[in-house]
């Protein structure tokens, strides 16, 4: 009988073409509205690492102002400063970790190529060597640079894969060397596609913004004396005279990360920092009660708010919008189904029980959100390209319609649809025979 | 075969009671054919519609096939229309949209036949009304004669015990009544069961009893002879 409720199906909307188009417009409307939010809320807050977000942690210190917290409620610092920075590089005993900042400085080729290419402004990361590994940076050519190369500032760099295209064509330019704020600096790797949405490991300057162009030592960066581009937090006026002032300052600049593979690491790590904070209240800072804190991966995500409220509200409202074009729809498929009392008047007298009518109705329904549920996804491939194009400096990855999102989108607007469509079903299957008989 | 003992019906609407049937009792035999007939609102759908399950009743006992139908649930009715009674309308309720293979085939679905099953009924119900070479024409393409052909067809396919006809001919000039009767009695000779409800004095001589219903009851039997070969 599922092959002749379909060919019944398809035989029922060919004979109300309109009706039909208007409840897929109906339905396809609300689920391209519904999944163009969903899409973005549902990774914006993917946990980007999932096979190693729990044995990644973003460190925050309370060095903060003894008269009110970085942000309620009672929340460390989101960055840490120079000097803690170092201090835990120094000591911490972490599996990995890394301190990282960003700097934008000019970039420019050398000799011949110099000629092809404008010197222009690049944002590069700041890190340290176990960065890569860290966070699994994958590598198309080379490799990160090393410890000693950290202690030794040394000027190299990783480039991203888009950068290594604009420099160099794209080819292995591992050892090859090029222009970074007036420094020779040398090419050591070049990493693959490597876009994690969110940008999990620096919240701090957009979650969803593209990845820097090019990696270099932390250390560089600072013995350089080069600026740093990202957000810069102070609760108190910087003491010293220039960029040595400003490092040994209570600023926060630095976001910091601990790789512990185990809880035992995690504890130790924990001991550390507290140990740590007591000795620096003897110093005279971390004036605030004990407040330090080890966030995983998906903790992160949540502390940081990711998924802004703004986008959330956003989804319930499309999820209203979505309920009102299913209200739209029952209503379109009770007139429908009333105007085939007659046929269904005649279905009963020849044997079908209420049972067949109602199965017969529901894969009706049934077809009519599958037209929709493809409609509504190409209305999401089409929401999530406009939001795309409106907001250009975000990962394009942000707006990317998954296998998942798109079965999920067909599934929501059959279920949708067959819900809404519970109630003309059923009145059809009530529908009196004797009555629709003699009215024809 | 069909058998109703003091069975009554009433459809009240808005505080009104009106009494559709009154003690109506009546017994068919098989092969018979009988025609109902009576003035308007004397009963004749009622009881063509109780006779054909699509109706329930308030007292009274009907037994159909020695079966019980009142303890009948949805399903046991469905299955039991199905599988026992064909329907013939005034209007003969084709539906448009499939063509009279499928409009055939529909009784065909609900009974559980495989494809060839229903093929093989569907082709030989259409031959028997004359209508085997036009299977994939749709109904508006045919004579009001031929849809009610075509109407009959979808009733016999099924191979049913009955064939409960409401005014099978009203809808049709004389000439294409004459057409249909002919046909009916050829499916009453070949022995099947027709209860016919009608207006028609001169058709209803033609059938082997003649029941007259008044104000929900039986009030005579006027006539009774065999059908007309």
């Amino acid at each position: 009988m599922f092959s002749y409720y379909i060919k019944l199906a398809l035989v029922s909307m060919r004979k109300t073409p309109g009706l039909v188009a208007l409840m897929v417009l109906a339905i396809g409307l609300g689920i391209g509205a519904a999944m163009t939010t969903v899409t973005v809320n549902y990774l914006m807050g993917t946990n980007p690492i999932p096979h190693k977000g729990d044995d990644l942690f973003a460190i925050q210190l309370d060095s903060w102002d003894p008269n009110e917290p970085h942000s309620e409620p009672n929340l460390p610092p989101d960055q840490v400063t120079y000097t803690d920075a170092i201090n835990l590089i120094d000591s911490a005993p972490a599996f990995r970790q890394t301190a990282q900042s960003r700097t934008a400085q000019v970039i420019e080729l050398t000799g011949e190529q110099g000629k092809e290419l404008k010197p222009y402004l690049a944002t590069a990361r700041t890190n340290y060597a176990d960065f890569f590994p860290m966070f699994d940076v994958p590598f198309l050519y080379g490799k990160g640079w090393t410890k000693q190369e950290d202690l030794n500032s040394a000027f190299v760099a990783v480039l991203s894969k888009q950068t290594n295209e604009k420099l160099f064509g794209g080819e292995n330019s591992v050892g090859k060397t090029f222009l970074f704020g007036a420094k020779v600096m040398q090419v050591v790797g070049i990493l693959d596609t490597w876009a994690p949405l969110p940008k999990f490991y620096d919240l701090t300057t957009g979650a969803f913004d593209e990845p820097e162009a090019l990696y270099i030592p932390f250390t560089t960066q600072v013995s350089n004396e080069w600026g740093r581009s990202g957000n810069t937090n102070c609760w108190k006026p910087v003491d010293g005279e220039g960029y040595q002032g400003f490092i040994q300052s209570e600023c926060v600049w630095i976001q910091f990360w601990a790789e512990l593979p185990n809880e035992e690491a995690k504890q130790d790590y924990k001991s550390f920092i507290d140990n740590y904070a007591r000795e620096q209240k003897k110093l005279g800072r971390f004036p605030r009660p004990l407040n330090n804190r080890l966030n995983s991966v998906p903790q992160w995500l949540e502390v940081q708010k990711v998924v802004t409220n703004d986008a959330q509200i956003l989804m319930w409202l499309s999820a209203l919008f979505l309920l009102v074009c299913l209200l739209n729809t029952i209503g379109l498929m009770l007139a429908k189904f009333i105007g085939k009392s007659g046929e269904i008047g005649l279905r009963r007298a020849v044997g079908a029980s209420k049972q067949s009518i109602f199965n017969q109705h529901l894969m009706e329904a049934t077809c009519v959100g599958l037209l929709g549920g493809l409609f509504g996804l190409f209305l999401t491939w089409l929401g999530l390209q406009g939001i795309q194009s409106l907001y250009s400096n975000l990962n394009n990855a942000l707006m990317q319609l998954d296998i998942k999102m798109a079965l999920s989108a067909v599934l929501l607007a059959i279920l949708a649809t067959v819900l809404a469509g519970l109630y003309p079903t059923i009145m059809a299957s009530k529908v009196l025979p004797a009555t629709q008989l003699k009215s024809q | 075969m069909l058998k109703m003992h003091n069975v009554s019906k009433a459809y009240i609407t808005d505080s009104v009671k009106t009494q559709a049937l009154q003690s109506f009792s009546l017994e068919v035999k098989a092969g018979d054919f009988i025609a109902v007939t009576g003035p308007s609102g004397s009963g004749k759908t009622t009881f063509l519609n109780i006779s054909g399950l699509l109706e329930g009743f308030c007292e009274g006992q009907y037994l159909l096939d020695g079966q019980d139908v009142s303890k009948l649930n949805d399903k046991d009715r469905s299955r039991l229309r199905n599988e026992k009674i064909g329907f013939v309308f005034q209007s003969f309720n084709l539906i448009p949209e499939l063509n009279l293979f499928d409009n055939v085939d529909v009784p065909l679905r609900y009974r559980g036949f495989n494809k060839a099953q229903r093929k093989q009924r569907i082709e030989e119900a259409l031959n028997k009304v004359g209508l085997a070479g036009r299977m994939n024409h749709y109904p508006t393409q045919l004579s009001g004669g031929q849809q009610q052909r075509v109407a009959i067809a979808r009733a016999l396919a099924g191979s049913p015990a009955f064939l409960l006809a409401d005014e099978p001919t009203g809808n049709l000039d004389s000439q294409m009544a004459d057409g249909v009767m002919a046909l009916l009695k050829e499916i009453n000779a070949s022995g099947t069961t027709i209860v016919m409800v009608t207006h028609d004095q001169e058709q209803a001589l033609q059938a082997s009893r003649i029941i007259h219903v008044r104000d929900g009851q039986v009030e005579e039997v006027i006539h009774e002879q065999k059908a007309i070969a």
